[in-house]
């Protein structure tokens, strides 16, 4: 047995994750961070204290068993490792990548108190992708339940409920609008953030499960939610198709040729692969100075990909200070190495145009930081003169998404005041049988946030369906030591 | 090959395969695409979007036509970009698309006005017949304008005939019926009529801007549907955006219909214009392959 760990016997330095340089990565689409060499890996397990605790698997949204997995790479079994991560999370590769740990695994890690906390994201990447590698997947056995499930949307809400369901033995189908799975994964996230052959090789482990995937197929208006219940004969029905509808800001200038929100720029790019045109024939010429408008993932993402299409300049313009900014620290770091130029406490006031449908520069005015608001920020106010003009010949915005319209459109489903999709705790909808989840539900949130939310309302179909899980049923079997199947219920009341 | 890459994505309802075609001229083809699902769920107004193989763009194209009891979309489709150029060469019946998404939009409203007329131009003189159809069903009396550039492209006359109770052709260079532009026929129609409640146009912005223009003295309920860029068809990319009075609407989840008097086209044909250098390289570059492999592109390149 060996010593017992303490903060101070622990690798003090918290191992770096090797990245491409800055100079090189602003040319190519590869990944910028690398993933963990095995001594490396080795390393970072070591950090761990195992500490009774655990905070780090209640910080996280799916419950990975955190210290058992990074025990296991300490033991060199990294499929062991895996088998651990597998329990609960069926996407390691993905979420190693783009969970935003530092608030949530890492951010209550106990060796974080003192120390940098264990880089939890890259050990979970380092593991998911040697699963990769290996070709492994853990397909249990499966008794089918005889249940049919309708899943729509292939994003990562619905590939964590149709992975749980599939489990439960359910015939799992996803529908899907655009030509290829994976949603926001596919068409949102660059490949130097999330390849795109691990969002294959995730949805070939989901369809060696069983799960089947219905690409260019736009449920509500082929079919109608409420046409699966009654007459395609799904006995359930989840709803995952995010958030969408992008904001403009509703300025003048807004529908300029030069304008275009961050989901176009991204989806042109990315599932459309408009960084290889003409080899693909989708087309995305930008401008040589490109402002982005926002600082959340969505503008970190949108300003690395303009510098990778060839953009000379690109300006990140937000009207709160750094501090407010919603991206992860990670992301804004990276933009910044990779020569985005910030403008701060910043808005737009309007698009100014080129007298030939393009943009020639944008009308901005200097905010300072007021009392907070109901975010919790603190509110963003004009400094009355600032005014000024600021060159630029494209704008993207990524200011944030509406509830997409097309379900609430085309079903009876109960809507709230802001358009997304009403769900009662257990996320079941006004239709019995009929659950939603992910952005559609919360409005645009994080990717491990929805397969949070794909997984609980696979639990509640469970319920629906009265599918029992064989282990809970053993945990629940006594009720205040009184066997629940003894049906003695006198023994209750004394 | 086409049939292995859609397999990997999808398990598929549909292979999208095409069992018939029909060419009306050399740049007007029709496609009939098998799609059970779609055929059911189609109504009049609503559109598809189409890419022909993997690494091709995702075109928006109106539904023309769908049949329940044969399980088929039609498409009419004019060959004036790379994309619909290329289509015209490769679609035949027995190929199969890559994709077919769809039906989009909201649904035209068949209203139960009594005297309508009914325009189409270009690529939007299939879109239009089911209207009229409907129209006619709905007990009205239908006034069929049509516009061709000159008389080898007219198609569909006696479809429409059939169910128009006055029918109007107008041609550029007025080798059939009225020469002129579309509104040709609209004034004559408003001439001789006093009480007409609608307009339903489709066609390209530049006719459709003309119909708004013509009908707005009378105030008379004018329909358009737009066609702007698009990229996924489903809300998500803000790319089809258009100016409909003070507001801004998605032309793909909140149209394609909209209120002619209120559109913006000068917007609308600004916007079209967003990639018309690429699109023209797109075009030039695929043609001179073309040349290359001793296949001389169907249509000559002046057309754009």
């Amino acid at each position: 047995m060996a010593k017992k760990k303490t903060i101070r016997t622990i690798p003090q330095q918290r191992t770096k994750a090797r990245e491409q340089p800055p100079q090189e990565r602003v040319r190519n689409f590869s990944e910028v961070t690398q993933v963990y060499r095995s001594e490396d890996a080795a390393v970072e397990a070591d950090r761990c204290l195992m500490c009774p605790d655990e905070p780090c698997i209640r910080g996280c949204p799916v419950g990975i068993d955190i210290p058992a997995f990074i025990a296991r790479i300490t033991q060199k079994d990294l499929r062991g490792a895996y088998d651990v991560i597998a329990e609960t999370n069926l996407l390691p590769a993905v979420c190693g990548r783009v969970c935003p740990q530092e608030s949530q695994c890492e951010g209550v890690c106990t060796v974080g108190e003192s120390l940098e906390p264990v880089a939890i994201g890259r050990l979970e990447r380092y593991v998911g992708d040697a699963a990769i590698a290996n070709g492994w997947v853990n397909i249990p056995y499966i008794e089918p339940s005889g249940f049919r499930i309708g899943i729509v949307g292939s994003g990562p809400a619905g590939m964590a409920c149709a992975a749980d369901m599939a489990k439960a033995g359910c015939e799992v189908t996803v529908f899907e609008a655009f030509h290829q799975p994976g949603g926001v994964l596919r068409y949102g996230i660059p490949d130097f953030r999330l390849p795109n052959d691990v969002i294959d090789a995730e949805i070939a482990n989901l369809r060696k499960i069983g799960v089947r995937f219905e690409c260019n197929t736009l449920v509500g208006r082929l079919f109608t939610i409420e046409q699966m219940v009654d007459e395609l004969g799904f006995h359930a029905v989840f709803i995952g198709t995010g958030a969408g509808y992008p904001s403009m800001l509703g300025i003048p200038g807004d529908s300029l040729n030069g304008v275009l929100s961050a989901n176009e720029l991204l989806t042109r790019c990315n599932l459309m692969r408009a960084k290889d045109f003409p080899s693909y024939d989708t087309p995305m010429p930008l401008g040589k100075r490109v402002a982005v408008i926002g600082a959340g993932n969505t503008a970190m993402d949108a300003m690395r990909v303009c510098l990778r299409l060839g953009a000379e300049k690109v300006y990140c313009v937000y009207r709160r200070s750094r501090k407010e900014a919603p991206a992860r620290i990670e992301e804004v770091h990276h933009a910044e190495e990779e020569g985005v130029e910030f403008h701060w406490l910043t808005a737009p006031l309007a698009v100014l145009d080129d007298g030939k449908g393009g943009v020639r520069g944008m009308r901005c005015i200097k905010m300072e930081l007021g009392e907070p608001d109901a975010s919790g920020r603190r509110r963003p106010m004009p400094v009355a003169g600032s005014e000024f003009d600021f060159e630029t010949d494209q704008i993207v915005y990524a200011i944030g998404t509406n509830a997409n319209p097309i379900i609430g459109q085309t079903s009876r489903l109960k809507l709230n005041k802001r358009g997304y999709i009403a769900t009662d705790a257990n996320l079941a909808t006004s239709i019995a049988g009929v659950y939603a989840g992910g952005d559609i539900v919360t409005g645009a949130a994080t990717v491990i946030e929805a397969m949070g939310a794909g997984r609980k309302a696979a639990a509640s179909m469970k319920v629906y369906l009265g599918i029992r899980d064989p282990a809970q049923a053993e945990q629940s079997a006594r009720i205040f030591g009184i066997d629940a199947r003894e049906r003695n219920f006198v023994r209750v009341r004394a | 090959m086409l049939e292995k890459q859609a397999s990997m994505h999808s398990d598929s309802l549909s292979q999208f395969e095409i069992v018939r075609r029909e060419d009306f001229s050399d740049v007007t083809y029709l496609l009939e695409v098998r799609h059970r699902l779609m055929a059911k769920a189609a109504r009049p107004g609503q559109f598809v979007i189409v890419m022909a193989h993997e690494h091709g763009e995702r075109i928006p194209l109106t539904i023309a036509d769908y049949d329940r009891a044969k399980g088929t979309i039609t498409l009419v489709i004019q060959a004036v970009g790379k994309t619909t150029r290329e289509m015209q060469q490769s679609c035949k019946v027995g190929t199969a698309l890559y994709g077919m998404v769809g039906p989009m939009g909201i649904p035209s409203v068949t209203s139960h006005a009594k005297k309508v007329i009914c325009v189409g131009g270009g690529l939007g003189v299939a879109p239009i017949f089911p209207q009229a159809k409907a129209f006619k069903e709905n007990g009205a009396y239908v006034i069929g304008v049509l516009g061709f550039r000159t008389k080898s492209l007219v198609f569909w006359e006696d479809k429409f005939r059939a169910c128009c109770d006055e029918f109007f052709v107008c041609t550029d260079d007025g080798s059939a019926g009225l020469k002129g532009m579309v509104t040709e026929g609209i004034r004559a129609a408003l001439a001789k009529h006093a009480d007409i409640d609608e307009l339903v146009a489709i066609g390209p912005p530049v006719m459709m801007k003309g119909c708004a223009d013509a009908t707005r003295e009378r105030k008379i309920r004018t329909l358009v549907s737009l066609n702007p860029i698009m990229v996924d068809g489903t809300g998500m990319c803000g790319g089809c955006r258009v100016k409909i009075g003070d507001e801004v609407k998605f032309a793909c989840v909140d149209g394609p219909d909209f209120d002619g008097h209120k559109v913006d086209f000068d917007d609308l044909m600004s916007r079209l214009r967003r990639y018309k250098d690429e699109e023209r390289a797109a075009l030039e570059r695929w043609s001179a392959s073309c040349r290359l492999m001793n296949q001389e592109p169907v249509a000559p390149l002046a057309a754009s």
